[in-house]
């Protein structure tokens, strides 16, 4: 396998110029004569749909759920980073670079992340002129709030629900391009495999959920926008329906799957309260804006929080970095939550928690300030927890939110198979080992918006449209090959359900690689898992029809792949022997416990290639070079 | 609390054709802090461990903003607790012994595809006739250069909070989606960006919403009542002036 990262040459700040410049173009009268699949219907996918379309190009837009709107970038709630500078606090295209490459702990490719930096600007034009109700200023002008890893402002948002109107506004612009015929919107359909011709992308094999059919679509190119694998570890932020299995189709079919150790547990969530929980509940890292995190200082200290005096308290993040504070990137508040719950100082039922305090804030600004920022937040948590935190502080605790890592794509955003692109979370390229907060929705949009609409015309401009005919054996392969498994799954008739397979896995990561790592706990993942999965083959038991809407089948064939994934994720933090962002490895640590890096062998990406069933995967390496800026210890003391 | 056992009236249902009727289920050690979905999910393992076909609910992020839950739950859309999706409900509001009723939403726009899951397509098709700003991606000016007064842009943002999850449809006794179609055109008549295509969008959104047999507004506020986002039908009020300037000045 060989990997290109097609990087363009020249000066980081004009390389985007220079390579959208030198892009091969389709000429408008011939656009209409491709077809793409974009597969998902989230921030990316929406976007690179409208866009596309809005470029002539036929869209075949599929998505999982009833509704485009549906997809989980709707739930993302604190904000959107740009480099806009209208606090007038020193931010800057470089600045936004810069922070991103270092709070990703120097594991992503300067180009791309400079690219990202900046093209955000468009973003927030894009949104605004597309009606998205951003929060203002009296003075009728853009408001915004800071987000972790950052110390300027940069944070655009609306309420607790930036992810949703950015998302509504995608979704707005898909509809648009819907009523005029550009895109045929194909919902509840699970793509389930990718099929190639020639080593090209050339279409897919989908599952209608409604009626069970299995049908093929064909195209001049395949853009899977599905998002990430949280899902992995059963309990995540993610959505129930969220899943790695177009991904994972993909890679084994021959894509690459990067970094799949790195993912990101973010510091603030519901905490977990028993085992029929289905998922953890975010509360947006905003909060961490006005609210402040501490523990008890005692061990053991059971008295209710308000009883607590100050000198009793510990701030841990103030104390410990006092310029970010409360406001370390993720992982490094993650990491901390975890040291004070390691040590007997947790809080709560379960001592597994800490709390973020919104007192001093409420003394502070009233408390009618702080219920306009975070009020949806506020009542969101009353409801699950049934306390109220106007007047009690929140418990939290860390969860699996982000996966950093995905498909392998260069800077075109195509992965090593020609034809097929991989935007949004379900690619690997701008976060490195950490992504910082509010930059997700970022990624998503300038993917699809700003990026895709350039590189896909080269590849179209070059790559003549090959004719598949329907009985081609490729076609009839990947029917047979989604056939086969349903089925398979269908007649094991076992004992146990997919869901009780899904916990035993969630707890194998999240006690293996999850927040900390070592080569014992990483080997044994190796060996439970495969366990596992191969009871998952002669145990599980389906809720049998398949030519009906059946929920359990879907989940189940999911759950095979997420069983094939955790391995690979374990295999991939064992092989990075170094602590990064948030992949921490115990044995790679500072003086002072913070994550040590070790550049000299580890500045490069992971790409995992699928060698066939039962068979090691092989690992290649691609190089990272960072010509701008210095590699040194994170330090956000 | 100790955990609790529960009777569940569920509406069955194999497909669009097929008649449905209720079937009765127990569950039982259901715990407080279960969410409702959880419930569910419990009574779903049973089925599966039986044998049987596992009970078709819609849902996703299980936070209350994807809109894809739903259920009437005792004859109210989300259930009882005010301003709350059904994912978000908590079996605390329910006591030991109770019976629940389940169905899906009930409106001929919503045709049942399984069990409690219904077809809202009908929404997507009334947001392709005009719940946009007609631009392209590429040539929208800097943020900034329109100002926006800050009670218009809250306003529209309450409205924006629609999660389109059709609870309006399933309270109003008219079936009417009013309360859905009033959101989007009321959030983008309240902003400058959205006054260009006011008119038309009014009529077509209207004029769609007719034509997916829905019904109209008799003013009853069922939808308000029943809004997880509580959306105010002042909205509704909004849109009917919109499509009434609409329809004496030309669209």
């Amino acid at each position: 396998m060989k990997l290109d990262s097609k990087i363009p040459e020249g000066p980081l700040a004009e390389k985007w110029d220079k390579h959208r410049f030198k892009l091969k173009l389709v000429n408008p009268a011939n656009k209409r004569k491709y077809n793409i699949i974009v597969v998902g219907t989230g921030l990316a996918g929406a976007s690179a749909a409208a866009s596309l379309a809005e470029l002539g190009y036929h869209v075949k837009n599929f998505c999982i759920q009833d509704s485009p709107r549906r997809a989980h970038s709707i739930a993302a709630q604190g904000g959107i980073n740009a480099a806009k500078n209208y606090p007038n606090d020193g931010d800057s295209i470089w600045r936004l670079f810069y922070d991103t490459i270092k709070g990703g702990d120097y594991r992503s490719r300067e180009a791309n992340v400079y690219r990202l930096a900046q093209v955000s600007n468009n973003i927030i034009d894009q949104g605004v002129a597309q009606g998205i109700p951003f929060a203002r200023e009296y003075g009728g002008l853009l408001d915004n709030r800071s987000f972790g890893g950052a110390q300027v402002s940069r944070t655009f948002y609306a309420r607790g629900q930036t992810g949703q109107q950015l998302l509504l506004g995608a979704y707005s612009s898909l509809m648009r391009q819907v009523a005029k015929k550009q895109v045929q919107l194909i919902t509840r359909t699970e793509m389930l495999d990718l099929i190639l011709v020639d080593g090209k992308a050339v279409g897919i094999t989908t599952r209608n959920l409604i009626t069970g059919e299995i049908a093929t679509h064909m195209a001049d190119a395949v853009v899977i926008a599905t998002g990430g694998y949280g899902n992995v570890y059963y309990l995540s932020t993610n959505a129930k329906n969220s899943n790695a299995t177009a991904a994972w189709r993909c890679y084994k079919r021959g894509a690459a799957f990067a970094n799949p150790c790195f993912t990101q547990i973010h510091p603030t969530c519901i905490p977990f309260s028993g085992d029929y929980q289905s998922k953890l509940t975010l509360m947006s890292e905003s909060l961490r804006n006005d609210g402040r995190v501490w523990v008890p200082k005692k061990r053991g200290d059971d008295r209710a929080p308000n009883d607590i005096p100050e000198d009793e308290r510990d701030y841990y993040l103030e104390s410990r970095y006092p310029s970010f504070g409360n406001l370390v990137p993720r992982d490094v508040a993650s990491r901390n939550a975890k040291d004070v719950v390691d040590d007997g100082r947790g809080v709560g039922p379960s001592k597994v928690a800490v709390y973020l305090d919104f007192a001093d804030s409420i003394n502070r600004l009233g408390e009618n300030v702080i219920r306009e920022k975070y009020g949806n937040l506020f009542d969101m948590y009353e409801r699950i927890i049934d306390e109220n935190p106007y007047k009690t502080p929140m418990m939290i605790y860390p969860a699996v939110h982000y996966t950093m890592g995905g498909l392998w794509v260069d800077y075109n955003l195509m992965s090593n198979i020609p034809g097929l692109f991989v935007l949004g979370e379900a690619n690997f390229s701008d976060h490195g080992a950490n992504r910082l907060g509010a930059s997700a929705l970022m990624q998503g949009l300038a993917d699809g918006y700003f990026v895709i609409p350039y590189t896909i015309g080269d590849y179209l401009a070059t790559n003549k449209a090959t004719k598949v005919p329907s009985s081609h054996h490729a076609i009839e392969e990947s029917v047979a090959l989604v056939h086969d498994k349903m089925d398979k799954l269908l007649y094991i008739k076992g004992e146990k359900t997919s869901t009780e397979f899904h916990r035993e896995l969630g707890k194998i990561m999240w006690e293996y690689v999850g927040m900390a790592r070592d080569e014992a706990g990483l080997n044994k993942a190796l060996e439970e898992i495969p366990k596992l999965r191969d009871e998952f083959w002669q145990n599980v038991r389906v809720s049998s029809d398949k030519n009906l809407m059946n929920k359990d089948l879907e989940f189940t064939g999911r759950i095979a792949d997420f069983l094939e994934l955790g391995e690979l994720m374990a295999r991939d933090a064992l092989e990075r022997n170094e602590s990064c962002g948030g992949h921490f490895r115990l044995e790679s640590q500072t003086d002072e416990g913070e994550a040590k890096r070790k550049d000299d062998e580890y500045a490069f990406v992971s790409a995992w290639e699928y060698k066939g069933e039962g068979k090691k995967p092989a690992l290649h390496k691609e190089k990272l070079v960072f010509d701008n800026v210095e590699l040194t210890q994170r330090s956000y003391k | 609390m100790a955990d609790m056992t529960l009777t569940l009236k569920i509406w069955r249902q194999k497909d669009r054709k097929s008649p449905g009727k209720f079937v009765t289920y127990t569950v039982e050690n259901v715990s407080e802090h279960m969410s409702f979905l959880e419930m569910m999910d419990v009574l779903n393992e049973q089925l599966i461990k039986k044998g049987e076909d596992v009970v078709e609910f819609d849902n996703d992020c299980r936070e209350g903003i994807c809109g894809m839950c739903s259920l009437v739950i005792n004859g109210r859309p989300h259930g009882q607790e005010h301003g709350t999706a059904t994912c978000q409900l908590h079996m605390r509001k329910f006591k030991d012994g109770d019976i629940i009723v389940v169905e899906p939403w009930r409106a001929a726009a919503f045709p049942v595809l399984k069990d409690l899951a219904v077809d809202r397509t009908a929404f997507d098709r009334i947001m392709a006739a005009g719940g946009y700003t007609s631009i392209n991606v590429g040539g929208a000016q800097d943020a900034n250069a329109i100002p926006i007064a800050k009670r218009a842009s809250d306003e529209a943002m309450d409205a924006a909070s629609c999660i389109g999850c059709g609870a309006c449809v399933a309270a109003c006794p008219n079936a009417s989606a009013s309360l859905f179609v009033a959101a989007k055109i009321s959030q983008l008549a309240l902003l400058p960006q959205g006054q260009i295509e006011r008119r038309r969008r009014a009529a077509n959104m209207v004029a769609q919403m007719d034509k997916e047999g829905f019904g109209d507004c008799s003013n009853h506020a069922e939808c308000e009542a029943v809004c997880p986002k509580e959306i105010s039908i002042t909205h509704i009020a909004r849109m009917k002036r919109e499509y009434f300037k609409a329809m004496a000045l030309g669209e």
